[in-house]
């Protein structure tokens, strides 16, 4: 009877797992859209310190352009609309799905894509868009 | 009809102050109300940020600091914080199990959000008043 009553706690169900399942694009996007959420929570620090840094005078906000326009500043911000884009349209197919659309096999994997694919044109056109426009930053 | 023994309580009564943050389906709700709110938002803030990036600074305190633009800037800091705060403590439920240890981080979590929004709207409230 004890033996018994052990064994299924072994064999019990276990919850979606990474170590468990292969791994898929929809699962991949759907971890992606957690962790380009988090970089979003912290990157709100670039928005308040620019924001702040305008507030404060023209040395304040020299010091923020000069570390944005830097390599690495540019990288980051590139990155940063990239995590926003993506989040946002991750959201926009969380919506489709609220909705009570979209629960298909193909139309998740399309919507992945979708999701995928159209973040990257969408970051790569908006930076080519601001660089034409503005000169870029200075 | 009321063979439910004691329960005077209605059926959202019963289910009030459940869930790991106590809050119910309110935390859901508000997280699909700012998620809904930060679609334009966020494309009218791009537009902002780029429509910026290559100005002088008094162009762009001057930009900032204008009534359409300062209240489409403080209605995104509002949204995104509070949206961001919400997420945020989803992350920490999901992996953190230690009691304490979550009570501690949901409540950093909601001092961080605060803070950069507090911040945030400070300086644009500040480019809006002048001086």
């Amino acid at each position: 009877m004890t033996e018994t009553t052990r064994r299924p706690e072994t064999a019990r169900p276990l919850s979606p797992h990474l170590q468990i399942y292969r791994l898929t694009l929809t699962m991949v996007m759907s971890i992606v859209h957690r962790a380009t959420g988090a970089v979003l929570y912290v990157g709100t620090l670039l928005l308040a310190w620019w924001l702040l840094a305008i507030a404060s005078g023209p040395n304040a906000y020299l010091t923020f352009q000069s570390v944005a326009g830097s390599w690495i500043g540019r990288l980051v911000l590139f990155g940063y609309t990239w995590a926003l884009i993506h989040h946002m349209l991750g959201g926009i197919r969380h919506f489709l799905w609220d909705l009570g659309y979209g629960f298909g096999a193909a139309e998740r994997e399309w919507l992945a894509r979708a999701t995928l694919f159209g973040s990257i044109a969408l970051t790569l056109l908006l930076w080519i868009f601001a660089y034409l426009v503005t000169g870029g930053l200075r | 009809m009321s063979e439910r023994g004691p329960h005077m309580r209605t059926p959202l009564g019963r289910v009030r102050g459940l869930g790991s943050a106590k809050a119910g389906t309110q935390h859901f709700w508000h997280q699909r109300l700012t998620a809904v709110a930060n679609v334009p938002l966020v494309i009218a803030g791009l537009i902002i940020v780029i429509s910026l990036a290559g100005r002088n600074h008094a162009a762009a305190a001057q930009i900032l600091g204008s009534p359409l633009i300062a209240v489409v800037m403080l209605l995104f800091i509002v949204s995104v914080s509070y949206h961001m705060r919400l997420g945020m403590q989803v992350i920490i439920e999901d992996y953190v199990h230690e009691e304490r240890i979550k009570l501690v981080l949901v409540m950093l979590n909601a001092f961080f959000s605060i803070a950069v929004a507090l911040a945030s709207a400070f300086a644009v409230l500040k480019l809006s008043f002048g001086v």
